[in-house]
């Protein structure tokens, strides 16, 4: 199967692109894209393991298996407000 | 999806809060509450000045995460008219970045209703802010320095 990983903030100007496609097997889940993830783009693996995860726009857990043409986003912390 | 009560949009335009009140006003209402979030002049502790914040968002998530605030803040008071609406792009020191207007019948549901979709908005909605400084350097805020990360529900 073949998904869209959609990129932000400090993980699209780490990886220098806003989107690509992953290739996976048959069976994958959020946490086999992830791994894929890291593998393709190493300069943000550190961040992976902290980030949360959507899958067509809604947020999933890593468990979450995935179809072809999904679009999976990795989400960073969003900006919140700042307690200081 | 929204209803016409309600102008849930992310813009890169200015927020026009005089356009947003004349939305959400109403002669079913009798409180309006608004509410802005604004760019905070900070220094950096090497002391930088922050000249302006640069708003990213997942665009088609975010805003149907904001519709989704709206449909469950109406099922929490009886909002009248609302507008809930978020800058992309560029939000200079004392410009706004988010406008909430809430129109109910009374004022405490006005004040909660608008109380609460701003913590809430702030929790989880996919919108990044990066910090920019006036030497023209840049820092992303992800809470993860500080706080945690969205839960999936």
């Amino acid at each position: 199967m073949t998904v869209t990983v959609k990129l932000f903030a400090i993980l699209r100007e780490r990886a220098g692109a806003a989107e690509l496609r992953l290739d996976l097997g048959q069976r994958a889940t959020v946490a086999t894209a992830r791994d894929a993830l890291g593998e393709r783009v190493p300069s943000i693996r550190e961040y992976l393991p902290r980030v949360a995860w959507a899958v067509n726009r809604s947020y999933a857990s890593v468990e979450t298996e995935l179809r072809d043409g999904d679009e999976l986003a990795a989400i960073p912390a969003v900006s919140g407000g700042r307690s200081r | 999806m929204t209803q016409p009560d309600d102008d849930i949009r992310l813009t890169a335009q200015p927020l026009d809060v005089a356009a947003a009140v004349a939305f959400v006003s109403d002669g079913r209402a009798g409180g309006i509450d608004v509410f802005l979030g604004t760019t905070r002049a900070e220094t950096s502790p090497d002391g930088r000045e922050l000249v302006a914040l640069d708003y990213e968002a997942y665009e088609q998530m975010a805003t149907e995460q904001l519709r989704d605030l709206a449909r469950r803040a109406r099922e929490q008071w009886p909002v009248v008219k609302l507008a809930l609406l978020h800058r992309t792009g560029r939000v200079a020191v004392g410009e706004p970045s988010v406008l909430i207007a809430v129109a109910t019948p009374h004022r405490a549901e006005s004040f909660e209703a608008c109380r609460w979709l701003i913590d809430t908005l702030k929790k989880d909605v996919a919108i990044w802010k990066k910090e920019v400084w006036a030497d023209g350097s840049g820092t992303w805020v992800h809470p993860e320095n500080s706080g945690g990360t969205p839960k999936p529900r």
